[in-house]
């Protein structure tokens, strides 16, 4: 393992910022993984963290073939992590919709430059990421239909979804979108949760990255599970949104098989606990995402099912 | 009239609301929609919201409707943040907007039906707390040829025709021009403070704009001819260094080829990390504000001329 500068941006009064990067393997570059992008994906550090610690141990073994060579960038955020900021700490831009970037631009440009440069030529890459309203997740791949997705390969994580999205406007500077340009292979892994640590959902993020590089050849070790991966395209899946606001009550998680008819969850008033309304599942499927905030606004999706 | 363009509840008693106020005279439907406050920290659209009311009440001769939303983003702006509260996004990349989608999705498509089929949109903007600009109108290219003709009545200095971007597809005025409903961005002065003199050069504009509608029938004050130009002639300076950014010039005034705009330095070490040259003769017109800055920080932006 080479434990790697990818970007240093030097500051007036902290530390500099040091974008690390973690080197398995001497051949061709092959499989990158982008962790924390955003100051509060610490589960996505945490899971990094993980595949760094197996992947030091699969070295010492020789599990990894010789011919590729893999990339772990843990952290690109961490200036907003150490300060609980999920944006850049002084212009409060998102380093994610800066990409592919630009040497000579404005701070953010410059961060996502460096760290683009540096992995662009990868084959297949894998960001660790999250949503932007607060919630749980079904573990899943997304993948943008950019026309040059490759969804068939997705299917070598053994997740039980995978969702592909089309691409908006503001997508297009993400770095999963140029990566495809790019011509790698490009998945986002949602895990459960984001700014908390959920162990279970970790492993289970964790095993399958490890599954699909051993489907690639990249690993020699296998990982045995995984599911029969279901396609969702993301108009197939249902918003269930509240009209009223107060407190959130759950009475469902993610990942649950529920029943027409079935109470998913409650708003209360927020001075006397009455029940104010009753989101119930207008057809049988799953959990998809669920809000997690105990109060919740009027008008917002607070349950997204998919429909069997 | 105050209208409520849309709202929803929020969790502890309280009504989120999006208000318009609608001044409407004479038996002409010409609109003219005044639209500010999509960013919780630009305050300069604000003092042009109260004054230019106060401008209309002195004339007798409107005939149209003038719609004034002062506020889209009441949260941010009650709370001192650019973006929309509670969801940390930023509302002019939601654009058009969602029915179905989540609160800030559903209000930015409430807004944009509001909005839909004006004569004319001016969405005003006032940078941000970093950077200070002179009165200008922004203006993608791919939509110059129609906007460009009614920019010029807005008396502004400038006006930039940049490029086209797809981000830019996400915010309020190209959505609006994509529905065929002419919208100019105003981008002035700064952020969280108000320019009374540009509040004042920007409200003759609109007195102008408004008698080219053929809204207003007696006389208007004179307006400025802008400058117009496109990006390949706007130069940017960015920060080499972190430090502490000092002006050495002001803002909105020609500056020569290498002549100093400002240095960087360093409090603690007390040295002077660089000095910024402009690499052009042309008018600076836009400058940092906020003195901190990172390597890669906009210090300004000059067009050469």
């Amino acid at each position: 393992m080479e434990k790697k500068v990818i970007y240093e941006l030097k500051s007036l009064y902290r530390d500099s910022l040091r974008i690390m990067g973690y080197q398995f393997g001497e051949g061709k570059p092959t499989i990158c993984i982008v962790g924390s992008m955003r100051g509060n994906e610490v589960q996505q550090l945490y899971l990094c963290a993980r595949l760094i610690q197996k992947f030091t141990e699969y070295e010492e073994k020789g599990y990894i073939d010789p011919q590729y060579s893999i990339l772990v960038i843990p952290s690109i955020n961490h200036y907003g992590m150490n300060i609980n900021h999920r944006f850049w700490p002084q212009d409060d831009t998102d380093i994610n919709r800066m990409f592919p970037g630009y040497n000579e631009g404005e701070t953010t440009q410059r961060i996502a430059e460096g760290v683009f440069h540096a992995i662009k030529d990868f084959a297949y890459g894998i960001q660790l990421t999250s949503f932007y309203i607060p919630g749980e997740f079904a573990s899943h791949i997304r993948i943008m239909k950019t026309g040059l997705e490759d969804i068939e390969t997705a299917k070598l994580f053994g997740l039980p979804y995978i969702v592909v999205r089309n691409p908006r406007p503001y997508d297009t500077t993400t770095l999963n979108y140029n990566w495809q340009i790019w011509e790698a292979k490009a998945y986002s892994l949602y895990t459960k949760e984001t700014d908390v640590i959920d162990e279970k959902s970790v492993n289970e993020g964790m095993n399958s990255i490890l599954r699909f590089m051993y489907h690639q050849g990249i690993l020699t070790k296998s990982m045995p599970g995984g599911y029969m991966t279901e396609i969702i395209y993301e108009e197939q899946m249902i918003s269930l949104k509240c009209q009223k606001a107060g407190i959130l009550k759950r009475f469902v998680d993610v990942e649950e098989h529920v029943k027409k008819g079935t109470l998913l969850a409650q708003i209360l008033d927020s001075y006397d606990a009455s029940v104010i309304e009753e989101i119930v599942a207008p057809m049988s499927g799953i959990i998809f995402f669920l809000h997690v905030k105990p109060l919740v606004y009027g008008r917002t999706a607070v349950i997204k099912m998919k429909v069997e | 009239m105050i209208e409520n363009v849309t709202e929803a509840m929020l969790p502890v008693d309280e009504k989120y609301e999006i208000k318009k106020h609608r001044i409407q005279k004479g038996t002409s439907q010409k609109r003219i929609c005044i639209v500010t406050g999509t960013h919780g920290d630009e305050l300069e659209g604000q003092y042009v919201c109260y004054q230019l009311q106060e401008v209309l009440k002195e004339r007798d001769d409107l005939n149209g409707i003038v719609d004034i939303y002062p506020s889209l983003n009441p949260l941010g702006m009650d709370s001192m943040n650019r973006k929309v509260p509670f969801f940390d996004l930023d509302m002019n990349r939601v654009f058009p907007g969602d029915s179905n989608g989540s609160l800030v999705e559903s209000v930015a498509y409430d807004i944009i039906q509001d909005l839909k089929g004006a004569d004319l949109v001016v969405d005003i903007h006032a940078s941000n707390v970093y950077l200070r600009e002179i009165p200008q109108i922004r203006i993608n290219t791919l939509q110059s040829e129609k906007l460009i003709p009614l920019a010029k009545h807005m008396n502004v200095d400038y006006i930039w025709v940049h490029s086209a971007s797809t981000v830019l597809e996400s915010t309020l005025a190209y959505s609006l021009n994509d529905l065929d409903t002419p919208t100019l961005v105003v981008e002035m002065g700064v952020g969280l403070r108000i320019t009374e003199s540009y509040g004042h050069q920007l409200i003759d504009g609109l007195l102008n704009t408004m008698k080219e509608l053929e809204m207003l029938s007696m006389e208007v004050p004179e307006v400025r001819i802008p400058i117009v130009s496109l990006d390949q002639n706007v130069h940017f300076l960015n920060a080499k260094y972190a430090g502490l950014f000092l002006p050495m010039t002001s803002h909105q005034h020609m500056v020569d080829k290498e002549s100093l705009i400002g240095k960087i330095v360093n409090p603690l070490t007390g040295e002077i990390l660089d000095y910024v040259c402009s690499p052009c003769h042309g008018l600076l017109f836009t400058l940092r504000e906020y003195p901190l800055v990172n390597e890669g920080s906009l210090i300004g932006r000059i067009l050469e001329l």
